[in-house]
């Protein structure tokens, strides 16, 4: 839509200037996360009403999920904030190659966590700790109310995962792109977006680590 | 768009004609064009929600159940309400009017983000033909509310695809409320500060936060309610330790505010409405301006007058009570505001102008009868029969469709640069103000008398009502159809329209009618607030 040479190639026709276009994604991404905070929040609304109501069955539910596993895999997706933060700082420079390992970097690091979870839900399978006709919990305290910690926490860490799966669509899609060299010191604003991203999906995991993970997990009580 | 190619093509450019073909209106990512494909998919779902109403009425003529079952009429008023909340409410005013005027309104070539304002268009579309779907298959037999464990457990109906049509629409509604609040704050003209917007653009500013704050709720909602019906992962029955009453909770902290998404835009167009056929500036353009946001805000405390006799605690009762009446007070600015502004202005009573009146009256009796439903004691006695139903079809019907119906006439000039048949069309506000009030007044007596929502049979003494509803319901649907038929006509027969048909204030008037593809020849600059009539009516473009 650009007419004249002055204009760069990266700005839409609607845009006055570079900084009202890159404002506006800024505006817009903020906004979309809060939205996304509200979407998360109806799980977490349930989840704290529930274990108020039944602490017991919440807490000896929890107990059979795999500690080392989840606490493993909250350090691979801090570390993938890092490389993410890493990548965004280098696009902000112009450094092409160095977005493109850091975004393989983070790539890598999501996947891991993303096999880590399904190892996760393969093993509550065999052990019929899914929530419906198969579920079987005879060691849960308060059977009657142990199936709701594993439905939230499904329901959760489902969600997550599944925001995660996009998340590596579009790393893809950035990889591709940054290898066209498309993100310049002048405009990376899709590296500096999806970066905002990244980082809600994984304080989000950091909120679900301790909530799903960590309860009643006091030694010797 | 069969109707496009044929208009304006005999002058100059504009949004219509810069490019012809189906694929330059299914892939374009001018504002106001998606503002026309939303326009005919909402019209397309409001005349089947109708078709729907007009069974539910037909059934209730009489008191046996003699057209349809049982099972039917509850698929008959569950589609009315998912096709008439969903598919035409929550979309009708922002997604049209708000999608075309806003960019025009603040002097901006188009929305912040054209691409994802058309692929709300086609979220909308797919969830639509979900819902479609639903009611070709068999339907769902819930009420648009969903509660568990009806749906999770016992209905016969196809509540999942129906569950996944409304958590898809809710998408578009989402990123239309994320576009409005991105322009509204980056894409403003030079000299377009707050307190120079449009009270157009603060409705929808208000009626946004509603839809990016709400929305997802309802959305997790409803995912919530998938995976108990379709997987056995159990949330809310409590034959799996569940609690039926938090999905009533999750649900109505969006569906109560919902019910703003569809009114505050209405109130929008009656301010521009009513300022301009008074020509006068709106009395207390801030207190109107910030009674929106006021509504926003409070419309989320209230949620709880849902559920006085759902076990909620009377404690928490008595506090959603207070709030559920708070509401009333930016309600009631408004109200008194635009009352004020019509006190010795020069008020012409066009079609825009009589459709904006009778949503001040309508609106009115929808709002203070909810008072009544907002005290404790007396809801108990009016839940769940056809008080509610009279209620919400005030505030909805007569709130809402007459606001939309207002809008679509003042503004069908600027967007189709046709003049509609000014007496068949003040003939047709007048039809549908009676009609609506046929079908509805009854109906508050018939709750008030006990009669309970959602039955197909009814004891013979409540006859009369609901013959006298069902014939205003006739009335209704036949004052639909006539702008439907007029519109349609105009598009290829109307007058044309000059640039400023009404003598409005608004950077969308100074633009010619139907605007170029980019609004504005140059980017206007604002000098002067919104609304300068009488002496002080000069260039509002410098």
């Amino acid at each position: 839509m650009a007419s004249t040479a002055a204009v760069p190639t990266f700005l839409k026709h609607h845009f006055e200037s570079a900084d009202q276009q890159k404002g506006a994604s800024g505006i817009g991404m903020w906004l979309f996360l809060v939205t996304e905070i509200m979407f998360f929040g109806g799980l977490f609304l349930a989840y704290f009403v529930y274990r108020q109501a039944y602490p017991a069955a919440f807490a000896s539910a929890s107990s059979k999920l795999n500690l080392p596993l989840g606490a493993a895999n909250t350090v691979v997706l801090i570390c993938s904030s890092l490389t993410m933060a890493m990548a965004v700082h280098s696009a902000a420079l112009g450094k092409q190659k160095l977005i493109i390992f850091y975004l393989i970097a983070t790539l890598f690091l999501g996947g891991a966590f993303l096999g880590v979870k399904a190892y996760e839900y393969h093993d509550k399978w065999e052990h019929h700790e899914i929530p419906g006709e198969n579920f079987d919990c005879e060691t849960c305290a308060d059977p009657g109310h142990a199936p709701l910690f594993f439905s939230l926490y499904f329901a959760m860490t489902g969600l997550h995962a599944m925001h995660m799966i996009i998340g590596v669509f579009i790393i893809f899609f950035l990889i591709q792109q940054a290898a066209k060299g498309a993100y310049t010191a002048k405009w990376s604003t899709p590296v500096e977006m999806f970066g905002l991203y990244w980082h809600f999906v994984d304080i989000v995991w950091i909120f679900l680590f301790p909530l799903l993970y960590l309860i009643d997990r006091v030694p010797g009580k | 768009m069969t109707a496009t190619p044929t208009i304006g093509t005999e002058t100059e450019k504009n949004y219509l004609n810069h490019q012809h073909g189906l694929k330059s209106w299914l892939l374009t990512e001018d504002h106001k064009r998606i503002a026309l494909l939303y326009l005919l998919s909402i019209t397309f779902f409001f005349f089947l929600g109708g078709l729907m109403a007009v069974l539910i009425r037909l059934e209730l003529a009489t008191p046996a159940g003699d057209l349809v079952e049982s099972n039917t009429y509850n698929k008959l008023f569950t589609m009315h309400g998912v096709l008439m909340i969903f598919f035409f409410l929550i979309p009708s005013i922002p997604a049209v009017l708000g999608n075309f005027l806003i960019p025009l309104m603040i002097g901006a070539k188009d929305l912040a983000f054209p691409k994802i304002n058309l692929l709300s268009w086609y979220i909308y579309i797919l969830g639509g033909i979900f819902t479609v779907y639903v009611l070709i298959v068999g339907g769902v037999d819930t009420g648009w509310t969903f509660y568990t464990p009806l749906s999770t457990s016992y209905s016969n109906g196809y509540v999942i695809a129906t569950g996944l049509g409304i958590f898809i629409a809710g998408f578009s509604s989402i990123l239309t409320g994320l576009n409005f609040i991105v322009t509204v704050h980056r894409m403003r003209a030079p000299g377009m500060t707050w307190f120079r917007l449009p009270l157009f653009v603060w409705a929808h500013y208000a009626t946004s936060l509603i839809q990016i704050l709400g929305t997802p709720v309802v959305a997790v909602t409803l995912f919530l309610l998938v995976l108990e019906r379709g997987f056995h992962i159990g949330f809310f029955d409590p034959a799996y330790g569940g609690d039926p009453v938090l999905y009533q909770h999750l649900f109505w902290f969006y569906s109560h505010p919902a019910v703003y998404i569809m009114i505050l835009p209405s109130m929008g167009v009656v301010s521009e409405v009513i300022s301009t056929f008074t020509q006068k500036k709106p009395f207390g353009y801030t207190f109107i301006a910030f009674s929106s946001v006021a509504i926003a805000v409070f419309g989320f405390l209230v949620w709880g007058h849902h559920l006085y006799v759902s076990s909620q605690s009377a404690y928490a009762g008595m506090v959603f009570s207070l709030l559920s009446y708070i509401v009333a007070i930016p309600s009631a600015i408004k109200v008194f505001n635009w009352t004020t502004t019509m006190y010795k202005g020069s008020v012409r009573m066009t079609t825009p102008m009589l459709y904006a009146l009778g949503f001040i009256g309508l609106f009115t009796i929808g709002g203070l009868t909810g008072l009544f439903l907002a005290s404790l004691g007396m809801d108990v006695h009016l839940t769940d029969t056809y008080f509610v139903v009279a209620h919400f079809h005030y505030v909805m019907v007569g709130g809402a469709v007459m606001g939309y119906l207002a809008g679509i006439h003042f503004w069908w000039p600027k967007m189709f640069g046709r003049m509609y048949p000014e007496s068949w069309s003040r003939l047709s506000a007048i039809i549908i103000f009676l009609g609506f009030n046929l079908t509805f007044f009854p109906q508050f007596l018939l709750g008030y008398m006990g009669m309970p929502r959602r039955y197909h049979v009814y004891p013979p003494e409540f006859q009369v009502f609901n013959v006298l509803s069902s014939a205003g319901a006739s009335v209704l649907g036949f004052g639909f159809v006539i702008p439907f038929v007029y519109l349609t006509w105009s598009l290829f027969y109307g007058e044309k329209a000059p640039a400023n048909p009404w003598g409005a204030t608004g950077l969308e008037w100074t633009t010619q009618s139907p605007p170029t593809y980019d609004n504005f020849a140059v980017t206007p600059v604002v000098t002067q607030e919104a609304y300068q009539y009488s002496t002080e009516e000069v260039a509002h473009v410098g």
